[in-house]
């Protein structure tokens, strides 16, 4: 079986961007950008299920930029088999990317599609969920736990109240909650590997799908800032102020 | 057109995230109905029906919406949506599985989280863990909405909305539920609980989390909450997690115990009203955002805190 990881070039999550002043959008020139952390989660449990005899190949596949090279390359430097570059300039929505997605697991006969539940960027949280219904599989969203078994998969999701377990018919397609796994670090020998695994160039227009935006974003803005805090010097001075001043106990 | 809100419940009883919702769906058009979809869901229902603005209550029943399984919930979503211009739900963990589903199935983008409607066609929604919020509008004949529920208050009761059982499409069944592992709790619910009590890594130990955080939570009433730290670390369960990828809460009052304030952590609370920091360095992220704040160790200041109220 072959598992297909679909992974985003996001900002690095310990950059703190910032809105552009004219409205237009937030200003990501010179921010380090990395691998979607939800997508490495999901490229660790592609290359586990390999390790453990469950799957043939990972395929790890990008909608993006030319620069989305890297993070594919982090991919096959952590295990992945080969890699798909899907060229797309601009803003991409879950629902484009969904639909090129769609077109590679079919060509590729992918078994399992394992993503991220969510790409820290957009904080869109539907790219798989949408794929499911494209390919017109199940979904089982917020992984924390996937076991393989006679043609299913059982799936532990971390849902509001606590956990449910699910039990999924292949092909599927999973999405990767924080407490799946932990990720490996990519050692320095299978980094220099991975410049040698294949990597494929395609664009969104050669796949025939239609990237063009529904949502139009008219503008970006700072969120509501808080007013600057007091530090209190004791226990007693919190109580009062929360009492008297702030009135919530 | 009208607006079809698909309701978050378990069965029994409805979760307040709808009447939310609700109150979202009527800032955007007058003709609301929420669809109920379950087994044995006619209480989750009459609750649904005395939530004022209600048009009407479509309950559909059967095995397979038990747990409101994506595909067949989405399959009935989709039966139903020529007659609505909206469909909307609340974002929980129920609203953001089935819905982007329905979304592609009806070849639709979803707008995730909404947090304000601006118009009937635009809205707010935070991006990059609420460090920019990003207003979109959605043009095309159909609008598909998660609704963030702290960002709304809930409908109010007194109504008498109908309830008109439906029929579900029957669908090849890719899926089966199999158990939930639900925590149980006296607490109030952490997402619309009014003082939430949170934990993170500092707290060392699933122990000493219980033995610090919880006699203070008790004292106040509160819900807790955690750190995906003190999550991933065993001190909290995972559906205590606040932030980015946890739950989002706006509490009166959030006090946050030996917590950094990582932007993550931020995103899931800095729109609670008050918010006290507790934590021994005085440059820790949390202080930014913190109302009141004391330098001072959790294992000192949160006993004290606790015995002085
Ligand atoms: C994709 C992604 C998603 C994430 N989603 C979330 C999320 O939803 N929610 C979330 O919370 N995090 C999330 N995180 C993690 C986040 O980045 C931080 O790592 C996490 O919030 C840190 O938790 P913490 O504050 O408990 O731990 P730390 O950052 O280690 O902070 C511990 C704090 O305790 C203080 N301290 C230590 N001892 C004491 C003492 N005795 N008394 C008082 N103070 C003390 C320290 O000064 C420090 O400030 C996410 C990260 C990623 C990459
Ligand atoms: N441009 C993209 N390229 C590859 N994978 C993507 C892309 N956008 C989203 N994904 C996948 O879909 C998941 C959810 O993204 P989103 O729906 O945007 O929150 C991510 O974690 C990725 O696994």
């Amino acid at each position: 079986m072959k598992i297909l990881v679909p992974v985003k070039r996001v900002v690095d999550h310990n950059v703190k961007i910032r809105v552009k002043a004219d409205g237009s959008g937030v200003d990501l020139s010179n921010a380090k950008m990395s691998m979607n952390p939800f997508d490495e989660i999901a490229v660790e449990q592609a290359i586990r299920m390999k390790e453990a005899g469950d799957a043939s190949e990972v395929i790890v596949v990008s909608v993006g930029p030319a620069q989305a090279q890297d993070v594919l390359r982090t991919a096959l430097a952590m295990g992945a088999d080969r890699a798909i570059l899907v060229e797309a300039e601009g803003r991409v929505e879950p629902l484009a990317v969904a639909k090129i997605l769609q077109c590679v697991a079919q060509t590729e006969e992918a078994g399992l599609v394992v993503l991220g539940k969510q790409a820290i960027d957009d904080d869109c949280n539907q790219t798989g969920q949408m794929l499911a219904a494209l390919l017109g599989w199940s979904q089982a969203t917020f992984a924390s736990r996937i076991e393989l078994a006679g043609g299913r998969a059982l799936v532990t999701r971390e849902i509001d109240g606590g956990l449910q377990r699910i039990e999924v018919t292949l092909p599927a397609v999973v999405t990767a909650d924080l407490r799946l796994n932990e990720p490996r670090y990519a050692s320095l020998p299978n980094i220099m590997k991975a410049k040698k695994k294949p990597l494929v160039q395609q664009t969104a227009g050669e796949l025939g799908v239609d990237i063009a935006p529904r949502l139009t974003v008219v503008r970006v803005e700072e969120p509501a800032s808080r007013a600057t805090g007091i530090k209190v010097a004791s226990v007693a001075e919190l109580v009062d102020r929360l009492r008297t001043e702030a009135a919530v106990i | 057109m009208a607006i079809l809100l698909f309701a978050d419940h378990d069965n029994a009883s409805l979760s307040e995230h709808s009447a939310r919702a609700l109150g979202a769906a009527l800032q955007i058009g007058a003709e609301v109905d929420i669809l109920i979809a379950g087994q044995g869901a006619a209480a989750a229902a009459a609750a649904a029906s005395t939530l004022q603005g209600v048009r009407r209550v479509l309950l559909a029943e059967g095995d397979a919406l038990a747990e409101r399984l994506a595909e067949p919930t989405a399959a009935l979503i989709v039966s139903l949506a020529g007659k609505y211009d909206t469909i909307l739900a609340p974002a929980t963990s129920s609203g953001k599985n089935v819905l982007p589903r329905v979304a592609a199935l009806l070849d639709a983008m979803q707008v995730s989280d909404v947090i304000e409607i601006v118009a009937p066609d635009t809205f707010k929604r935070p991006i990059y863990a609420g460090n920019a919020v990003e207003v979109v509008q959605a043009g095309g004949p159909l609008r598909i909405l998660t609704i963030r529920g702290a960002s709304f208050a809930p409908a109010a009761g007194g109504g008498a909305a109908p309830v008109t059982a439906i029929d579900a499409p029957a669908v090849p069944a890719l899926s089966a539920f199999r158990e939930n592992l639900l925590s149980a709790s006296d607490r109030p619910e952490l997402s619309s609980a009014r003082i939430v009590v949170s934990g993170g890594r500092a707290l060392g130990s699933k122990d000493r989390f219980d033995a610090v955080i919880n006699p203070l939570a008790d004292k106040l009433g509160a819900a807790v909450g955690a750190s995906r730290a003190a999550v991933d670390a065993g001190y909290a369960a995972n559906d205590l997690q606040v932030g980015q990828t946890g739950k989002v809460v706006a509490p009166d009052l959030y006090i946050a115990c030996g917590i950094s304030g990582a932007i993550q952590h931020l995103a899931g609370m800095k729109d609670s009203r008050i918010i006290v920091a507790i934590n021994t360095d005085g440059e820790a992220p949390i202080f930014q955002v913190a109302d009141y704040g004391i330098v001072g160790d959790i294992f000192d200041v949160v006993p004290e805190l606790e015995r002085a109220l």
